[in-house]
């Protein structure tokens, strides 16, 4: 029994950190620029196609297509920002709403335009393929691959915003943006930084999915709603709270459906409603 | 204004003559599949097996042009399927209907059918009860109590005599679970546990650990295409779930071209059930993924392709039989009793039940030139839906 509870908790962990590398970006844009991004998810898929066409095409290995999944959305939010997020920062919440979710159905026609409607497959190196065995317990490689990474930006991320300039400076523009301007920061850029930093971890997180959930052009519909309910649970801006949302939605997803398989599935939303209704701004939310 | 009137009314003449021409020449098929959403994969599959049938054969049959008017219906949506249908019917005077690669959506347009008393061809919609909706449906993909219920008996036949089922959660899946435990227990097997998975799972881990649990002889896999079958395949061995130790036993989704390369070495020794077999040794079938494969890219063709494959080979020869009749009876008695080789295979029509009887086979992945493929262990001919005519 011991076993299979360590097991039960291993795999969802695993999957909430899954679950935080693909929400984390949002839950900082949104917490800092009040701007609802639905088209997160998408994101996601673009870094997944990325990594796939970097493997498949170019022939790189899987950890040198990780990085490049990180920087190519970065770059794309960049320019995706400036053309289209930028006119919406002042518009009402519904209108970004609205943008952002037809932005995900433009993105599912481009993917499917591209790639075609076929499940893309991503050739793991043999080293992450397959599972090893401790204490009578096999735990899959892959997924503690996927939780050493989310624990390396989690550091990175905290390290980063409690320890660096740039950290302070976007610290300062969430607590208070007229105070930060009128101290001579260049709020815009901060702003361009943050959502380009979100976005390529959306793109990571996109290409280390694909081995667990798969990439075809619904994706970004596909992932959504659990990306949602992580930034809801964890509390908007709050790196800490994704991260102890994201787990606590990952192992209460993978016990629920152990334990009870008849309700299994509900058992994610249940927790979602619960925790909102102790903590509506969620557990760590500060607004 | 004299003069325009009457250049006016000789255009529309010639219009309406054209026009009239046409009918007798053209002859409308409705195609109605969700060539949008979560199953557009499915729907383009099966549309690029109709496609493929045109391109070999011309689309010319019995003196009429074949005419194909798509239409989306962006679902799992029956309500949609049934208003398109109507639409065909009504608005563009289509002949036949045709598609349908979701259960839903062709009970949703089976009644549009018998009302317009219009041939119906369904070409996977895979639940027992689809062709008992109207008298005017011909099924020409497959059943998936045809595939499970043999597939059972055959089982137990191997000296398998405990399993756990593992299912997705709805029609196909549930159907898959009763059949196969069905045709397994009837022999004499003790079905140990039956979990249903949601429909749209990401994470198989949870399901898997009770599987291993239990530690049955095997186990009995039923998921939708698309990204679950290597998602479940993987997470089964990192459970030390695995050939040759466990049997793992599947409907034939789980290892489709792209769920064998996904997972890889995992996948050997997989053994599943299915009617239509890639890797099958037979010039039919070489000529048709040859040809399916030049015209798509390198995609290779699987069950929805076959179906519309092999839809419109019906729809082609019941026209041939009536002599270009289009009426829904006289198309739907050509095609009973109907029979010919398919790339998948010897095939029929069932003249009771309007439904397809063909040969189940039971693969096991093995390794093949050093490729791992589907290879045939045993071929069961002619087997029908064990389904119909029971009283359920």
């Amino acid at each position: 029994m011991i076993s299979q509870i360590t097991i039960v908790l291993f795999d969802g962990f695993a999957f909430g950190m899954l679950l935080f590398l693909l929400s984390v970006g949002l839950s900082v844009t949104l917490g800092m620029m009040n701007f609802i991004n639905l088209a997160h998810g998408a994101f996601g898929m673009f870094g997944g196609y990325v990594a796939v066409t970097a493997m498949r095409q170019l022939g790189l290995p899987f950890l040198a297509a990780l990085p490049l999944a990180f920087i190519a959305m970065a770059l794309a939010s960049v320019v995706i920002e400036r053309s289209l997020f930028r006119r919406l920062y002042k518009a009402g919440e519904l209108n970004q709403v609205l943008f952002t979710i037809g932005l995900v159905f433009v993105a599912a026609a481009v993917a499917t335009f591209t790639f075609g409607t076929v499940q893309q497959v991503i050739i793991l190196p043999d080293w992450l393929r397959g599972s090893v065995e401790l204490w009578g317990i096999r735990f899959g490689i892959y997924r503690a691959f996927i939780i050493l990474v989310a624990l390396l930006v989690t550091a990175l991320l905290v390290f980063g915003l409690e320890r660096t300039r740039l950290g302070a400076q976007i610290r300062a523009a969430v607590d208070n943006q007229r105070m930060a301007q009128g101290l001579g920061l260049d709020v815009e850029r901060v702003f361009a930084v943050t959502f380009a930093l979100g976005s390529g971890l959306a793109g990571l997180g996109g290409a280390l999915a694909v081995e667990i959930v798969g990439l075809s052009p619904s994706f970004g519909f596909q992932m959504l709603v659990y990306v949602l309910i992580v930034v809801s649970v964890g509390g908007l801006g709050s790196i800490t709270g994704s991260f102890v949302g994201a787990a606590l939605l990952g192992i209460g997803d993978v016990a629920g459906k152990y334990f009870w398989p008849e309700i299994g599935s509900f058992l994610i939303y249940l927790l979602l409603v619960s925790i909102l209704l102790v903590r509506p701004l969620g557990l760590f939310g500060k607004r | 204004m004299l003069k325009t009137t009457a250049g006016a009314a000789v255009l529309a003449l010639g219009l309406a003559f054209s026009a009239g021409a046409m009918a007798q020449e053209t002859l409308k098929i409705g195609v109605i599949l969700p060539y949008s959403g979560p199953f557009a994969d499915a729907a383009n599959q099966l549309q690029a097996g109709i496609d493929l049938y045109l391109a070999e054969h011309g689309n010319e049959v019995a003196g009429r042009t074949i005419e194909i008017i798509k239409r989306d219906t962006g679902g799992p949506a029956p309500d949609v399927a049934r208003r398109l249908a109507q639409e065909l019917v009504v608005r563009d005077n289509v002949d036949i209907l045709a598609g349908f690669a979701l259960t839903p959506e062709a009970l949703g347009a089976a009644e549009i059918a018998t009302e317009a008393q219009k041939l119906m061809v369904v070409m996977n919609a895979a639940t027992s009860i689809v062709t008992e909706q109207s008298p005017y449906i011909v099924r020409t993909g497959v059943t998936i109590p045809q595939l499970n219920y043999s597939f059972g008996g055959w089982a137990y036949e191997q000296g398998i005599r405990e399993v756990y089922t593992l299912v997705a959660d709805y029609g196909p899946g549930i159907d898959a679970e009763a059949s196969f435990a069905k045709g397994f227990t009837e022999a004499g097997g003790t079905i140990v546990g039956a979990d249903r998975t949601p429909v749209a799972n990401p994470d198989f881990s949870a399901f898997v650990q009770r599987v291993a649990d239990a530690s049955p002889e095997a186990v009995y896999i039923f998921v939708p295409g698309g990204a679950q079958p290597a998602a479940i395949g993987k997470a089964l061995a990192d459970r030390g779930i695995a050939p040759p130790d466990f049997k793992v036993l599947a409907q034939g989704e789980l290892t489709h071209p792209e769920a064998m390369e996904s997972m890889g070495e995992t996948a050997r020794g997989i053994i599943t059930t299915f009617h239509y077999t890639l890797e099958r040794d037979d010039p039919l079938n070489a000529a048709y993924v040859e040809g399916y494969t030049s015209a798509n890219n390198g995609r290779k063709p699987d069950l929805f392709s076959i179906g519309g494959y092999d839809g419109m080979h019906l729809i082609f020869e019941a026209l041939k039989a009536t002599n270009g009749d289009t009426s829904g009876d006289a198309l739907v008695e050509a095609a009973k009793g109907m029979a010919w080789d398919s790339p998948r295979g010897p095939m029929s029509i069932d003249p009771e039940t309007r439904d397809v009887v063909q040969t189940v086979y039971i693969r096991e992945v093995q390794e093949v030139d050093g490729e791992l493929q589907n290879v045939i262990l045993e071929e069961i001919p002619a087997v029908k839906d064990p389904l119909h005519g029971v009283a359920k």
